[in-house]
């Protein structure tokens, strides 16, 4: 891990424009910004399209809009996910539905369609191996699909437990665990059962453990996968770790317990939070800001603890939906907001 | 929806005269001056009628007629507070009763006039009165949850109901 040093600044590279309403989500495409293959970028929103930008080549910082997908969804399109491979985009989208498209020469096609959530699908997760799809929506229901040849999607389980919407699905970086969170202020982890080949939730975070107060909004791993950070309406962030040996060798009871709470830094609801996997920790959030974290070595003592490594105010001219780190080395972080845009900010130091 | 008398005969309250403010158009309106949004500012935004809310929670015989969220006391100038410098609103309503069904469509259309009425820059919340609501924490969680409002606001029946609430009516 290269070492984060306090000299740092958030520097916007390029904005986005192209979206005629609120951008919800966006994910970076895991396979490409290395090896000479330009990074790709795919954002969604409130105007139904989602859209595909491309770095213009390797070596760039500007992007292109490569295409404007209009046809995909009838409602807003709320998240997007890239396969492990990048070869397919899952979007989840208030028509209730979930939309695989696949690149077919310089375009995309919608080559499944998911249906069976009653109403808006919030939330769409791989798993590490591109075997299992997550969706979740505002039935309180959370659906795993197995994925088969031929761009077939079975329903291997419908997993109920959450009491209101369920906001986020998100697979653990390493083992088959599911991550869900809620507007019931929870955050659910789901797992195989060995004997039965169903899946149970194994563990609920709620208040009454040191979780959150409010709507929990998101939740990401760091590389190792032994930390978990989650946000929340309540306006704060939480980290929480495991132990990942046990979880590695298939005991998946292995339960999360919370290490510590970040709490004012921003002063309205925490829409996103992502681990980039040099360890950074940056959230997005309704008070336009976006705010980065690292791992801080003075209290070694009593645990990790995290201090707030820059804070970005007026980031965008509107709340914050979503901040993503670039799946390479190149300190790339990229976020969504309400006034439409999308900017592309680079992590660099001052001297 | 199925009109329901929610509330017969809600209790409704002269109207408060206040001094006319310079409007554009006015003699001494400087339209370059930059706008300073005050509680009146939001209150005069306010002055919605709510005809499907008075139409589902008052026996009303004129339609031509209903009553403003001022003459129900819904909204006093008092609720409202606002930070120009802050670009903030907050808005505290009281329902005409208890449990008020209508809550959240009352609530839904004063965050909608307030979206279309105020510069983007604005951060709106949204509240009902405390002690004011059987379900308080639930109504006012949802009015504030940006998701949720915008999924209400793609679904065809509650924009119309929100939309015909929302337009003007009577001077």
């Amino acid at each position: 891990m290269t070492s984060i040093e306090e000299g740092v600044q958030l520097t916007e590279v390029q904005r986005l424009e192209g979206h005629t309403d609120r951008v919800w989500g966006l994910a970076w495409n895991p396979v490409t910004g290395t090896a000479g293959k330009p990074a790709m970028l795919a954002s969604c929103g409130g105007d139904k399209t989602v859209r595909i930008w491309q770095q213009r080549n390797p070596s760039s910082t500007s992007f292109n809009c490569l295409e404007a997908l209009e046809e995909i969804h009838t409602r807003t399109v709320r998240s997007c996910a890239w396969s492990p491979s990048g070869e397919k985009l899952a979007t989840a989208s208030f028509d209730a539905t979930t939309a695989i498209l696949e690149q077919n020469g310089n375009e995309f096609e919608c080559v499944s369609t998911l249906e069976g959530h009653e109403n808006e699908v919030k939330s769409v997760s791989w798993n590490a191996s591109g075997s299992l799809l997550a969706t979740c929506s505002r039935d309180k229901c959370v659906w795993i699909w197995e994925v088969l040849p031929g761009n077939e999607f079975d329903c291997v389980s419908v997993l109920q437990g959450h009491t209101q919407d369920v906001k986020m699905v998100q697979w653990h970086p390493m083992v088959d665990v599911l991550f869900s969170c809620s507007y019931d202020n929870t955050i659910k982890v789901w797992a195989e059962d060995g004997d039965s080949d169903d899946w149970r939730c194994v563990q609920t975070l709620s208040e009454s453990n040191c979780g959150h107060s409010s709507t929990v909004w998101a939740v990401s791993f760091n590389a190792t996968g032994e930390k978990m950070v989650t946000c929340s309406d309540d306006v704060t962030i939480k980290v929480w770790s495991v132990d990942i040996e046990r979880l590695q060798s298939g005991d998946t009871n292995a339960s999360w317990s919370h290490l510590c709470t970040l709490s004012g830094y921003h002063d309205r609801t925490i829409f996103s939070v992502h681990w980039s996997r040099e360890g950074i920790i940056a959230t997005g959030a309704a008070d336009d800001a976006i705010c980065l974290f690292i791992e801080s070595e003075d209290h070694v003592i009593d645990g990790p603890k995290y201090k707030l490594l820059l804070k970005k105010e007026k980031a965008h001219d509107m709340d914050i939906n979503s901040v993503r780190w670039s799946p390479t080395e190149n300190r790339l972080l990229a976020s969504a907001s309400d006034d439409g845009t999308i900017k592309i900010w680079k992590l660099a130091s001052l001297h | 929806m199925a009109p329901a008398l929610i509330n017969a005969n809600p209790v409704v309250y002269e109207k408060k005269e206040r001094p006319a403010r310079s409007r554009p158009g006015d003699g001494d309106f400087d339209e370059y001056a930059t706008e300073f949004i005050d509680q009146l500012e939001i209150f005069d935004i306010l002055q919605i009628c709510l005809c499907e809310f008075t139409y589902h929670n008052i026996d009303i015989k004129d339609p031509e007629h209903p009553y403003s969220l001022e003459e129900l006391k819904v909204i006093t100038e008092d609720a409202i507070e606002v930070d120009d410098k802050r670009s903030y609103v907050r808005v505290t309503f009281t329902p005409t009763v208890e449990h008020c069904s209508m809550a959240t469509i009352i609530g839904l259309c004063l965050r909608v006039k307030l979206m279309r009425s105020l510069p983007s820059r604005f951060k709106v919340d949204i509240r009902v009165a405390p002690g004011t609501h059987a379900t308080e924490d639930a109504v006012n969680k949802q009015l504030n949850d940006k998701e949720r409002v915008a999924a209400a606001l793609e679904n065809p029946n509650l924009v119309d109901m929100v939309d015909e609430c929302l337009t003007p009516s009577y001077e």
